[in-house]
């Protein structure tokens, strides 16, 4: 909107103003993070204020924000560049699947144990991501509950073990179960819902199963949660110090090795590979078998799926039902790793990070997804320094993948049906 | 042997004092005819004369207000759309309603779903079960390709297609769900001549070869006059008129509703 004729402002004098506004958003953005620090001083706590960061916060935002039009020019950052994606012969593809799968079993071994702990952490987020993605990816339902159901598989695991005295591999299938039949019964009321009415639905869903353990006191102990799960055994062996029952045979008995409780750490690490695998596995059949053509097709047009003898509330049922069972597995694993599960760990801001795991990874893109879990858990224990503005970076990120590159880190490619 | 006295004794679409209103406004009132197996009956009338919400009706978009819809002596009327296409009457839509981001082959794959051997275990671990009905519904697909000749298009992305291959593919589709009856939504709305010549041969072939029933909607007259063998005329929601081509375009009311009073 430059004036015309010749009484014309110089460029620099039209982006003043908004660089002036853009300025002093900063400050009452920065203002109650940065410039006021809490300091504590005996008994009282008094309010300090620091205006320093927020000095120069603002004035960065003003220089970035005047220098526009020339880092336009720079034709800078206008997209991220396209991660490189080679098409391999199927025999180099299976070769490459072999190789990573060695380095994943094997690394661990010479890896250290905090490493591998967080390794672990990000193969249960994998297993959350690729479950969310059936239910947003796939079928197109924006689910925002979902951590309910991760929060039904923990509960399940350490509610058998409680009160029953079952094992992790017992417990596995009936985690997966019990959330895919919770799936399956809070799904089925809501999944004629459409887009956002669904997404309000599911992330009451989430609170309520959240709102329920902890009032349901008596059997999962409330907020304190239930603690003391073990990890899982080994072909019935234990991995721990000594058995805890007489006369049992641990698993570094059993092998003469001297007990090592890295070895915990690393045998829950491949149980989380093993059943991230599966998933995987799993996920992708789906997408080739009707099922997932359904899918695809009741996302693009649920009238013409309608007219064709396709009951789309069955179809988004599977998917909601199938996305819920991973969860679960998730949660028994997680359940297992912590020792401890407490409804803390289940709130809706989980939900939100697996969301963000699904829509970073690119909706759909199985790979993708698995890099944004493995990125989302890993790079924050890498950062730990940066640690409280963690979220702050967290956001940035999402804000600049949103603009520049909506489709996520690696979109999904379509599985095609073909014929010569 | 007593199943076929039934089914000869019932007319094969049976539709009664079909009504519907939405609020204030009764869009259909008091429509009834009947359509005997292997018929080309055509609904036509002036723009917003209702036609396509009969249509709705009867595939079951719409639960209508009165009336009832029976196919074979069955009812169809208030079931939901998909229980309706199960039972075999499938319709094109007037705005064609493809799976655009998918191939024409997927297209057809994702309308035989019903056929399919969907279990899970199947799928999931490749059964020979499971390769053989996928290698059919292929097989189906590929069929109905070569019928309505757009074959060479089977991998194409069937939303990058000219319109009046997406209109073949339309009908494809509806047909590799193997029904009774098909639902033609104005088919030859954006065609040019000649692919409406293809398109009148292509209707007769269904039913000739094919055995479908077929419903239609169309302004287009010389299709309409040259396909069909009865004729349902609409205005303001109501019949006007019912029969043949030559009785139809010698009916004067029909002619004062598409020319005007006078």
């Amino acid at each position: 909107m430059q004036p015309a004729g010749s009484g014309r402002a110089p460029a620099w004098r039209a982006d003043l103003g908004p660089a002036l506004i853009s300025a002093l958003l900063t400050v009452v953005l920065m203002l109650p993070v940065f410039g006021l620090h809490l300091q504590r001083a005996g008994a009282i706590t008094i309010v300090v204020p620091h205006w320093q960061p927020v000095f120069w916060a603002a004035l960065l935002v003003f220089v970035v924000q005047m220098l526009r039009p020339q880092i336009a020019r720079l034709q800078l950052g206008r997209r991220i560049p396209r991660l490189p994606r080679p098409t391999l012969s199927s025999r180099q593809n299976t070769l490459l699947l072999w190789l990573v799968a060695l380095v994943a079993v094997t690394w661990p071994f010479l890896a250290g144990r905090s490493a591998v702990d967080i390794a672990t952490l990000a193969m249960i987020y994998v297993m959350l991501g690729l479950g969310l993605n059936i239910v947003v990816g796939f079928a197109g339902l924006l689910d925002l509950g979902y951590v309910g159901f991760y929060a039904v598989g923990a509960y399940s695991y350490a509610m058998l073990h409680h009160w029953a005295g079952w094992g992790f591999w017992w417990s596995l299938p009936v985690a997966g179960a019990m959330a895919a039949f919770f799936g399956y019964i809070l799904g089925f009321p809501v999944l004629r819902l459409r887009g956002d009415y669904l997404a309000i639905v599911t992330l009451g869903f989430g609170e309520i199963i959240r709102l329920m353990l902890i009032n349901l006191k008596s059997w999962t102990g409330g907020p304190d949660g239930i603690a003391g799960i073990p990890k899982p055994t080994i072909f019935g062996y234990e991995l721990a110090r000594r058995a805890s029952t007489e006369g049992g045979t641990t698993f570094h008995q059993l092998l003469g090795l001297k007990y090592d409780s890295h070895h915990t750490v690393i045998a829950l690490y491949l149980i989380g590979l093993f059943l991230a695998a599966v998933t995987l596995w799993f996920s992708n059949r789906l997408i080739r078998m009707p099922v997932g053509r359904a899918w695809e097709a009741l996302r693009e047009d649920e009238i013409a799926c309608r007219s064709l003898g396709l009951n789309p509330t069955t179809i988004k049922l599977s998917a909601f039902t199938l996305g819920a069972m991973f969860a679960g597995f998730g949660g028994a694993l997680f359940a297992a790793r912590q020792g401890i599960v407490n409804p803390e760990s289940f709130t809706f801001i989980e939900s939100a990070l697996i969301l963000a795991i699904v829509v970073l990874g690119g909706m759909g893109s199985q790979l993708g997804v698995i890099l944004a879990a493995i990125l989302i858990v890993v790079v924050p224990e890498l950062a730990r320094e940066f640690a409280s503005y963690r979220m702050m970076i967290f956001g940035l990120v999402m804000i600049v993948m949103m603009i520049w590159r909506p489709q996520g880190l690696l979109p999904a490619k379509r599985h095609v049906v073909e014929v010569s | 042997m007593a199943q076929h006295t039934r089914v000869a004794a019932e007319p094969f679409l049976h539709v009664a004092d079909l009504s519907m209103r939405f609020g204030g406004l009764l869009a259909v009132d008091g429509i009834a005819f009947d359509v005997p197996e292997h018929e080309i009956f055509a609904i036509i009338g002036p723009n917003g004369a209702g036609k396509t919400t009969v249509f709705n009706c009867i595939s079951g978009f719409y639960k209508p207000t009165t009336g009832s819809i029976a196919l074979q002596g069955r009812n169809i009327a208030r079931i939901g759309s998909h229980s309706v296409a199960r039972r075999g009457v499938v319709r094109t839509f007037q705005n064609v309603r493809l799976f655009k981001h998918m191939t024409v082959l997927e297209n057809l794959l994702v309308a035989q779903h019903a056929h399919l051997l969907t279990s899970f275990p199947a799928g999931l671990l490749k059964t020979r079960a499971y390769r053989e009905s996928e290698q059919r519904a292929v097989e189906t697909a590929l069929h109905w390709l070569d019928i309505v000749d757009l074959r060479e298009f089977a991998n194409r992305e069937s939303g990058f297609l000219a319109y009046g291959h997406q209109r073949r593919v339309e009908i494809a589709r509806c047909m590799v769900t193997q029904p009774k009856v098909l639902m033609l939504d104005e088919p030859a709305a954006g065609l040019n001549p000649q692919e409406k010549r293809d398109l009148q041969a292509l209707i007769r072939q269904l039913r000739d070869k094919h055995g479908v029933t077929v419903l239609l909607i169309e302004h287009d007259m010389s299709l309409v006059m040259g396909v069909s063998e009865r004729i349902l005329v609409m205005e303001h929601g109501k019949p006007i008129a019912l029969g043949t081509p030559e009785e139809i375009q010698g009916n004067e009311r029909v002619i004062k509703a598409y020319l005007g009073e006078e």
